[in-house]
């Protein structure tokens, strides 16, 4: 594949996972762009307006990137998702996360569950050399067993290769 | 393929010892499976004898699985019993191969059942009805009543082997996920049956997901991965009692895609870290974990040689998933897929000659065999995604996944022989993937 079609691949990726299917994990696609919550309005404690919640994280912030086609590299728009999961993270200090890596299933089983990891780990990384201590991330990887779309074509397998930060309340080391 | 010469009247009798293999072109009553059949040897098998009074039904349900393991190999045909002209009033009375020559039968098999308690005991003969002779001699099993089938597959067993002389497969087991669920929602719990879907028995609930369960070289354990902790990690566990316990795992590492070597003790199994995957062997009584590839690649699916010296994975430290043999120790491992597209999945065969692989190429899945070289690949089928093949004891069938494309996708079992016939369904209660094929049973 030649980088220009990678680039087109990716582009498409993140151009579909912009529109706004919230699904099971309550997240808005690879968005992260800035729209809901922040300042003004009533602020209800643990809804997506409070900016400590993990609402707000998983639909404000963007809780997942989206990878190419066998591809661990993370994006420029994935870079953006991860600097606010990063900037979140260091506020919200008594959240630790798990990074969930996900394939798509146009592979075969124990190949995807390692491919999700190497994604999952690449968000770790990318998210340690943001400051976020490293005990607070732990990584896991479903491979192509718990697709979040069901469409047997690029548009859904677009989204699912993906890597979701899950947050957990309370520091387990 | 090819049925050997029924017309040669002028050869002896064979007469074999239980067990014995018929050499190759010794007799008339001969399927070459090497070379592919193409027409189904016919045979008659007349409803085996009741010697008790309670034995009618068992007698009747016996030789129903005995006929439909032998034709269920596309290697034999059943001739309906409307077609007979002669009955076989009882097991000891002679045989009138004229009758059944007259209806083209190839092979006569004739059985009788008693049942005492809750034993039972079955006997068979197998006859050539062209020669004239019984091609070897009668074999009597005994057993539990509520096991009768595997009686049903001895026999069968037994008859595939003196016509093809190859081991015979249907006496097994089959260990594989049981799925429910649409693809977003997917329940997945470890499931054992006979290899013909009979007698599910489940081994987990569906809390947490299972994948690729791995039987041990004597079939009385199972190796799969779970996510009870929420983190795959790998499970052994004894059929009999059901009991399972997790292996030791290092604190922050994945592992999976567990697989015995042939000695039952040693384990080799991926295990994920930092973003690298690589194979590791460990033993089944825990100790040090021995690293055996460390490339900054994918090194997964790992299948030891019948032998124990090797060990055949996938890499995709070419840019792409192939496959590689390396020593069992680990070392330097050659390459040894070429073709177009992606290599995953090779699995040993138990004769030693082939390896079964996953093959993903133009946007198809396909299961296919090639010589431990990577000579003479062949693809056995073609579907949206076919993967993870199996082999029978015997080396001569492969079962595998299918998953079928959509919202509505859903994962069932298929068996395919090694020259790509008698592709067909592996009935199972709910969806089913991940099968692996233990030895013949004792």
């Amino acid at each position: 594949m030649t980088v220009t079609s990678k680039i087109l691949l990716l582009v498409a990726g993140l151009a579909l996972a912009a529109c706004t299917n919230p699904d099971r994990f309550g997240g808005n696609g690879a968005g992260g762009a800035n729209g809901v919550g922040g300042a003004g309005g009533a602020l209800v404690p643990g809804s997506v307006n409070d900016p400590t919640s993990p609402a707000y994280f998983n639909q404000t912030v963007g809780d997942r990137v989206l990878f190419a086609v066998d591809q661990s590299t993370i994006s420029p728009e994935g870079r953006a998702v991860l600097d606010g999961q990063a900037n979140w993270l260091s506020t919200n200090t008594d959240f630790t996360a798990v990074i969930e890596g996900h394939a798509d299933e146009q592979g075969t089983r124990e190949y995807n569950l390692g491919l999700g990891e190497k994604r999952a780990n690449a968000v770790r990384e990318y998210l340690v050399s943001r400051g976020v201590a490293g005990n607070r991330l732990r990584v896991v990887s479903y491979g192509k067993e718990r697709p979040i779309e069901i469409c047997s074509t690029e548009v859904c397998y677009a989204k699912n290769r993906r890597a979701v930060t899950v947050l957990a309340s309370g520091l387990t080391g | 393929m090819r049925v050997l010469a029924m017309l040669c009247a002028c050869v002896t009798a064979l007469v074999l010892g239980a067990g014995q293999v018929v050499a190759q072109g010794s007799g008339p009553l001969r399927i070459e499976i090497t070379e592919g059949v193409i027409e189904p040897l016919p045979f008659a098998l007349p409803v085996f004898e009741a010697e008790t009074g309670d034995a009618g039904s068992l007698a009747a349900q016996l030789s129903q699985v005995v006929a439909a393991d032998l034709t269920g190999t596309g290697l034999f045909r059943q001739i309906q019993p409307d077609a007979f002209i002669s009955t076989v009033a009882s097991f000891a009375a002679p045989v009138q191969f004229a009758d059944w020559k007259a209806i083209n039968a190839q092979a006569l098999i004739t059985g009788a059942v008693a049942v005492q308690g809750t034993q039972v005991s079955v006997k068979f003969r197998l006859y050539d009805v062209f020669s004239g002779a019984e091609l070897g001699s009668g074999l009597q099993f005994t057993g539990t009543t509520e096991g009768w089938r595997r009686m049903a597959h001895k026999v069968a067993d037994a008859v595939y082997s003196r016509i093809t002389g190859e081991g015979g497969y249907f006496d097994s087991r089959v260990v594989y996920v049981s799925e429910t669920g649409g693809k977003d929602a997917r329940q997945k719990r470890l499931a054992i049956m006979d290899y013909d879907g009979a007698n599910v028995q489940y081994l987990t609930d569906s809390s947490a997901i299972v994948l690729a369960p791995r039987f041990s070289p004597g079939g009385e354990r199972v190796l799969y991965t779970s996510y009870e902790t929420g983190f795959p990690q790998i499970y052994v566990l004894d059929v009999g009692s059901v009991q399972r316990r997790a292996l030791d795992a290092q604190e922050g590492t994945m592992s999976f895609a567990p697989r015995f070597a042939p000695d039952g003790q040693t384990i080799v199994f991926s295990l994920s870290q930092g973003g690298n995957t690589d194979l590791w062997s460990t033993t089944i009584n825990g100790g040090a974990a021995q690293r055996l590839t460390s490339a900054p690649s994918i090194e997964t699916a790992p299948s030891f040689s019948p032998d124990g010296r090797q060990i055949v994975f996938e890499s995709d430290r070419s840019g792409s998933q192939q496959l590689y043999i390396m020593p069992a120790g680990g070392g330097e491992a050659q390459r040894i897929s070429f073709g177009p597209g992606r290599y995953g999945t090779p699995v040993w065969s138990p004769r030693g000659d082939l390896i079964a692989f996953t093959k993903q190429n133009a946007g198809r899945f396909h299961i296919g065999v090639m010589r431990t070289d990577g000579a003479e690949e062949r693809l056995l089928t073609a579907s949206f995604l076919d993967e993870g093949p199996t082999w029978a004891p015997n080396g001569r069938v492969i079962m595998f996944t299918r998953e079928t494309q959509g919202e509505g996708g859903r994962a069932s079992l298929y068996s395919v022989d090694i020259s790509g016939r008698n592709l067909r369904p592996v009935r199972t209660p709910e969806g089913g993937s991940d099968p692996s094929w233990s030895p013949l049973l004792d």
